[in-house]
């Protein structure tokens, strides 16, 4: 299989990452490189095998539903692009 | 003295032969010296580093210090540090001051240890040859013509050129064993889950596993002291009882069965490397160990299942830079949107956005099942290869790379031949089993050679044990690249 140029748009626009016409053909090629190389393992019988997710077979570990954060907030905030009031600016998105 | 053991340090300093503001400023001498052509560091902050030697000083005076207290190490820059900036090799961090610490930032810190900087890496810890950061390549201290390897490309070269006694690294397909491997230092990368991922930047969070590069298997059984352990951070963090890892540096080798994949001495391996490996197995052989040949007739497929896993988890993980909370953002935008796809697309490097797309292809709607489901499935294949091997053997050896470091632009304009040259480490962090590199030979143009040791889970003792008895015969490790004697 090979994505087509649509494909790339699409997916760029899925990833939040705007694409040129000719960055999108360049990424077309070099993606459908990388597909080339995956496609080796669909030859492959897995009937029957269990995905592996993760290296250690785990149970999600619970705690307590209590507070064990102070507030930062000042200090997160001061490496944000843009806030005012405690609060991230963003551009509008009600009008 | 720059070419001095964790142990020796720490015995000069607890006699007082040396102080840690003199034994740090040494080595930022060193640094500002030869970081211009190397490039390892990316942030140096001397006044930062000093005050914290002066805090070892004081504390070693009150009797109080620990181990490795006073010693110097280099953090790759991967890992949040409370006041540092923290670029992860990026645009999109740039002007990143990280506001907390890395667990493993936070143990050499609670261990007295004192930071020389941030090193340099492949834009978020994607790539193998340093050649994808925003701050341009580190060059191989051996040969500055040739990568060093990556993504810890930094902290091997920063260790290997002697700017650094010991550093860390973090290893998602490699990215610790490889550049150990082409800069002739020693790395480890531990079972998944041993080190704490809490404050580390992520890319494939199912397979980051953080570890030391140091000089020698010694000084990274000293050093895992440090940074191993359970935090309840870090929710894949596993809970296992203390370990001491220099407890199996003095076992014997005699009866130690190694075993040998046969399709890691196969086509695509150099002569050269091979002849290196095949001289450290002799040494192994005159230690009493014993060879024995073993298959894991799944190892071509490790690449392309890491070639969707990993951009899987890094589409989902990288999501989070958005130019709202923290990071870059553009400058110009229409609307919301806008803002997200313009960050994005200045922010991050080619290979990221690659990988990005890749991830998010391979887990849209329709693709899941035919790609991300099938990957995990070989995953497990490959996993249980590995379980079988070490059924007939103690510890797998064989080379960490095809090839000794290739010349920069070499690979960088062909993704897949640089993801190829990955093919004997990848495998390690899919079953997420401990991984080792150490330096066995140097080859005809002058760059290193790297051994590579795989243990069964857990067993980093004992690889660190295989890998010391190795080095207590042989003096690679001891090897400086050329130009880096001056002493300090």
């Amino acid at each position: 299989m090979s994505l087509t140029l649509l494909d790339v748009k699409r997916v760029a626009r899925l990833a939040h990452i705007a694409v040129s016409e000719d960055e999108a053909a360049i990424y077309q090629q070099q993606i459908n490189g990388v597909f080339d190389l995956i496609a080796q393992m669909q030859a492959v019988d897995t009937t029957g095998v269990v995905p592996m997710a993760h290296a250690q077979d785990l149970n999600q570990r619970l705690r307590d539903d209590i507070v064990t954060e102070p507030d930062l907030h000042e200090k997160f905030q001061s490496i944000a692009p843009q806030v005012a009031e405690g609060l991230y600016l963003v551009p509008q998105v009600i009008e | 003295m720059i070419n001095a053991s964790l142990t020796q340090l720490a015995a000069l300093l607890a006699q007082k032969k040396i102080s840690s503001v003199e034994l740090t400023s040494a080595y930022l001498d060193r640094i500002a010296r030869f970081n211009p052509v190397l490039n390892a560091f990316v942030t140096v902050d001397e006044t930062a580093s000093l005050a914290q030697a002066a805090a070892a000083d004081a504390r070693i005076a009150s009797g109080a210090a620990a181990t490795l207290t006073g010693i110097p190490i280099a953090h790759k820059d991967i890992f949040c540090a409370d006041g540092w900036r923290t670029t992860c090799g990026s645009r999109m961090l740039a002007n990143f001051v990280a506001p907390y610490d890395a667990h493993v930032v936070s143990q050499f810190k609670n261990a007295g240890m004192v930071s020389l900087g941030k090193t340099n890496m492949d834009e978020f810890a994607m790539g193998s040859s340093n050649e994808t950061s925003y701050f341009g390549a580190v060059k191989n201290p051996w040969d500055i013509t040739a990568v060093p390897g990556g993504s810890s490309g930094g902290s091997a070269a920063a260790v290997a050129a002697r700017l650094a006694p010991a550093a860390t690294g973090t290893d998602t397909g490699g990215s610790i064993r490889q550049p150990a491997a082409l800069t002739g230092i020693t790395g480890l990368k531990p079972t998944y889950g041993v080190v704490s991922r809490y404050g580390m930047i992520a890319f494939a969070s199912s397979l980051d596993q953080a570890g030391p590069m140091a000089k020698s298997a010694e000084d990274c059984a000293l050093l895992m002291n440090v940074m191993a352990g359970f935090d309840e951070r870090d929710s894949t963090s596993l809970e296992r009882p203390v370990e001491d890892y220099t407890r199996d540096l003095a076992q014997p080798m005699a009866g130690l069965r190694i075993g040998l994949p046969r399709e890691y001495f196969g086509e695509g391996l150099s002569d050269e490397v091979a002849r290196g490996v095949e001289a450290a197995l002799a040494e192994y052989r005159k230690l009493g160990a014993q060879t024995v040949e073993v298959s894991l007739p799944n190892t071509r497929l490790s690449i392309p299942v890491y070639y969707v896993l990993a951009p899987a988890e890094a589409s989902t993980n990288l999501a989070r830079f958005d130019g709202v909370r923290y990071g870059y953002r553009a400058p110009d935008y229409k609307d919301l949107t806008d803002m997200y796809e313009q960050t994005r697309a200045q922010g991050f490097g080619a290979e990221v956005k690659r990988r990005i797309m890749i991830g998010t292809y391979v887990l849209s709607h329709g693709y899941y099942d035919a790609y991300y489901l099938q990957a995990q499935k070989i995953r497990r294949l490959i996993a249980q290869d590995f379980t079988e091997a070490f059924a007939h053997c103690d510890v797998i050896m064989g080379p960490t790379t095809p090839e000794t470091a290739f010349d920069f632009g070499d690979k960088s304009s062909d993704p897949i031949a640089m993801y190829l040259s990955d093919i004997y480490t990848i495998a390690v962090n899919l079953a997420g089993l401990p991984g080792m590199s150490v330096p066995c030979a140097i080859a005809a143009n002058g760059r290193p050679i790297g051994l590579q040791l795989i243990g069964d889970y857990f067993s980093e003792s004992r690889l660190l044990g295989i890998a010391h008895q190795y080095q207590r015969v042989t003096d690679w490790h001891e090897r400086m690249p050329p130009n880096s004697e001056q002493q300090i």
